[in-house]
């Protein structure tokens, strides 16, 4: 288990580089980071001196080492648009979106797994039809007329929510948070509902198509020859069964879901790292891009490792034996 | 061993009938079957695949699957009928009553709980005991099975047992309540050749301890022969012959019977199909009418092409032919007036 845990690892930050030579590569390749740092009244030397001063002149892979040692250290230099440093600039706008993504994430598991459950249990039920029916509008449905609809509906006419920003947050020093305030939480709901209904749908579809699929199986059939009780069969032996394969996709979701909240975060006016990626794309502010593409391949790394782990924990057949062993059932 | 006649029976089917609604009509796949098994008694079943053996057993454990059902005839265990109870009360007699083991021990036991912890929730549903108690029982079972080592084999998983092993396990589960039938549809077909002879005589031997009856699906004439009190061989949904397994051995009296036992496999050697009889089994929507297997008996006669046998007795069995009626078949008939 350790050589595996351990191969993993060197798999993440393979993959980390990879995502930081894009990144890279867009901070050197796109656009002259002079011409974006100076006015237009500088001199050839002094541009030229900037150039030696800040290593752009060294040789690329010299260049790339610095940029990644820099990275590690969460140094991706000042941003061309504010002149700030690009790290306080994305760390300030993490809580936003990190506590939005978990709010919608914790949505869609939360209520699409039940639902799930629920539709590959009793697939003939008519909850259970209207539960497909409505997952039907959920994934067809793009997500900004989404959170659209919801603001028209719970903003502009019930004028129970609001519709933009994230309402009132206590600062904590190092972390703002919504969840300490009334006010906070209400401008949570409509954004996570938004953010989360798709993956709820996706969720809800796996979990009852998996499921379907496990009450087929002959250890369902041989766990009702023995006489245990239909609690027992549905949620402990079938329950878990299906949730083997839906940790992979979930994590994956979660992941999908912090880069999707830049769409959500624009139409609702959420000062996430989403909102500031988009903002540095329309003033072409490199260092920002940049750093944001390696925080979302980092979180995708971690969630990814997560989920490894959380495979050991669920299924026995991947402890001891190492990978070897098919995972079928 | 003989069971004593004058118990009354542990189980009687009666007249049952199982049936799928089709998009073409309804099939029926069990047809009127009747037996009864008394306690502790092994009742061999036998018969080609698709003749009916595992839905007759399904439908005694209450677990045919669905658009499958009982259509007609009763079951009764220790004289209560038990084909018609709720879902709940019959959950209860599973597991308790009737412990069941299937095909493949590969697939019955679930992939993510230990085999102890599967052990234990079996005997907690159905004994009033505690945890710890329910472990040393769950113990005591795999040691009669013969797990070796089992204090520390009741903490593994399934995949880390051998096939072999696993149907141990599988037999250990159906006894956790010490029920009085086991219904075993074809316990070792999907195991080695090897191991086969073992589980057979594992479950033979534990049966005989535990007086548990034993309803046997195999098609493996080998296998009923050495362990079987009585036979019944099934034919496209019907019993066609019943009796001792001495008698039905050594003295078939239905035409299908005798092709059965034209070479008795040794016990161990696995026949996917009984080859000795030409053509094959008819399939549900094609069964003719008369003796369903006419098309393929050498001596059936015209009565046989109109008029369908019922069991009758026959020497020390009953057997659903012609042939053992005053009446006869009738006069002999050719393939081509048979087809036309
Ligand atoms: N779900 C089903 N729908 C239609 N026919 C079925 C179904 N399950 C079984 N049958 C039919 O019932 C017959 C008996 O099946 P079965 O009891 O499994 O035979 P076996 O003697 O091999 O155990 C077969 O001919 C099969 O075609
Ligand atoms: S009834 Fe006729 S066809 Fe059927 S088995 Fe007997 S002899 Fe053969
Ligand atoms: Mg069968």
């Amino acid at each position: 288990m350790l050589a595996f845990i351990l191969r993993r690892l060197l798999q993440s930050i393979a993959v980390l580089l990879t995502v930081g030579l894009v990144a890279f590569a867009l901070f050197r390749y796109v656009g002259d980071p002079i011409n974006a740092m100076v006015g237009q009244d500088t001199s050839m030397e002094e541009r030229e001196t900037l150039r030696e001063k800040l290593g752009l002149n060294d040789p690329a892979p010299i260049q790339f080492l610095v940029f990644i040692g820099n990275a590690a250290r969460g140094k991706f230099g000042l941003s061309y648009r504010t002149s700030e440093p690009v790290g306080r600039m994305i760390l300030e706008r993490v809580p936003a979106t990190l506590e939005l993504s978990i709010c919608a994430a914790l949505f869609a598991l939360l209520v699409g797994v039940p639902m799930g459950v629920y539709t590959g249990l009793y697939p003939r039920h008519w909850l259970s039809q209207l539960f497909q029916a409505v997952s039907l509008i959920g994934i067809s449905l793009p997500t900004f007329l989404i959170g659209i609809l919801l603001i028209l509906i719970f903003a502009v006419w019930l004028r129970l929510l609001p519709s933009f920003g994230r309402g009132e947050t206590v600062d904590l020093g190092w972390w703002t948070t919504n969840f300490l305030t009334w006010k906070g939480i209400q401008a949570l709901i409509l954004p996570s509902i938004t953010l989360g209904l798709f993956q709820l749908t996706l969720l809800m579809r796996l979990v009852r198509s998996e499921m379907l699929e496990v009450m087929r199986t002959d250890y369902i059939k041989f766990a009702r020859a023995r006489g245990l009780t239909n609690r027992a069969i549905n949620f402990g032996h079938a329950l878990k069964n299906t949730l083997v394969p839906v940790i992979t996709v979930a994590g994956l979701q979660l992941g999908a879901i912090i880069a999707f909240a830049i769409v959500t975060e624009t139409v609702f006016a959420w000062p996430g790292v989403g909102q500031l990626f988009i903002q540095s794309v329309q003033f072409a502010d490199i260092p920002v891009m940049a750093a944001y593409l390696l925080l979302i391949g980092l979180l995708f790394v971690l969630i990814n490792l997560t989920v490894d782990l959380l495979y050991f924990a669920v299924d026995p057949r991947l402890r001891g034996q190492g990978m070897a062993r098919p995972a079928g059932h | 061993m003989a069971a004593p006649s004058n118990n009354p029976p542990l189980l009687e089917v009666k007249n049952l009938r199982v049936e799928f609604p089709t998009r073409r009509g309804t099939l029926l796949a069990v047809d009127d079957v009747s037996f009864d098994i008394a306690p502790g008694e092994v009742l061999g079943v036998v018969g080609e695949s698709g003749a009916g053996k595992s839905l007759t057993g399904n439908a005694i454990i209450g677990l045919l699957e669905p658009p499958g059902r009982i259509a007609g005839g009763e079951v009764r265990l220790e004289g209560r009928r038990i084909d018609d109870l709720p879902y709940e009360e019959m959950r209860k007699v599973r597991g308790a009553k009737i412990g069941a083991i299937f095909q493949d021990p590969l697939t019955s036991l679930n992939p993510l709980y230990s085999v102890g912890r599967q052990l234990v929730e079996t005997i907690q549903t159905h004994l009033p005991l505690s945890a710890g108690q329910a472990r040393t029982r769950a113990l005591d079972l795999l040691k009669e099975v013969g797990i070796p080592a089992a204090e520390s084999r009741i903490d593994h998983y399934p995949h880390q047992f051998s096939g072999g092993m696993r149907q141990r396990v599988v037999i250990a589960l159906a006894l956790c309540a010490d029920p009085r039938l086991i219904v075993a549809d074809e316990p070792t077909t999907a195991l080695d050749v090897s191991i086969q002879a073992q589980i057979i005589a594992l479950l033979k031997r534990l049966c005989r301890e535990h007086k548990t009856a034993v309803m046997l699906v195999t098609h493996d004439m080998g296998v009923i022969a050495e362990t079987a009190d009585r036979v019944a061989v099934m034919y496209a949904g019907r019993i066609v012959e019943i009796g001792p397994v001495r008698d039905v051995v050594k003295h078939a009296k239905h035409p299908y019977t005798k092709g059965l036992m034209g070479s008795i496999p040794s016990l161990g050697i696995r026949h996917d199909r009984l080859t000795q009889i030409d053509g094959a089994m008819p399939r549900l929507t094609e069964i003719p009418p008369g003796c369903a297997f006419n098309p393929r008996c050498t001596e059936r006669g015209r009565r046989c092409l109109g008029e369908r046998p019922d069991l009758m007795a026959a020497g020390a069995t009953r057997a659903a032919c012609w042939l053992h009626e005053r009446g006869g078949v009738g006069t002999a008939v050719t393939k081509e007036l048979a087809d036309a």
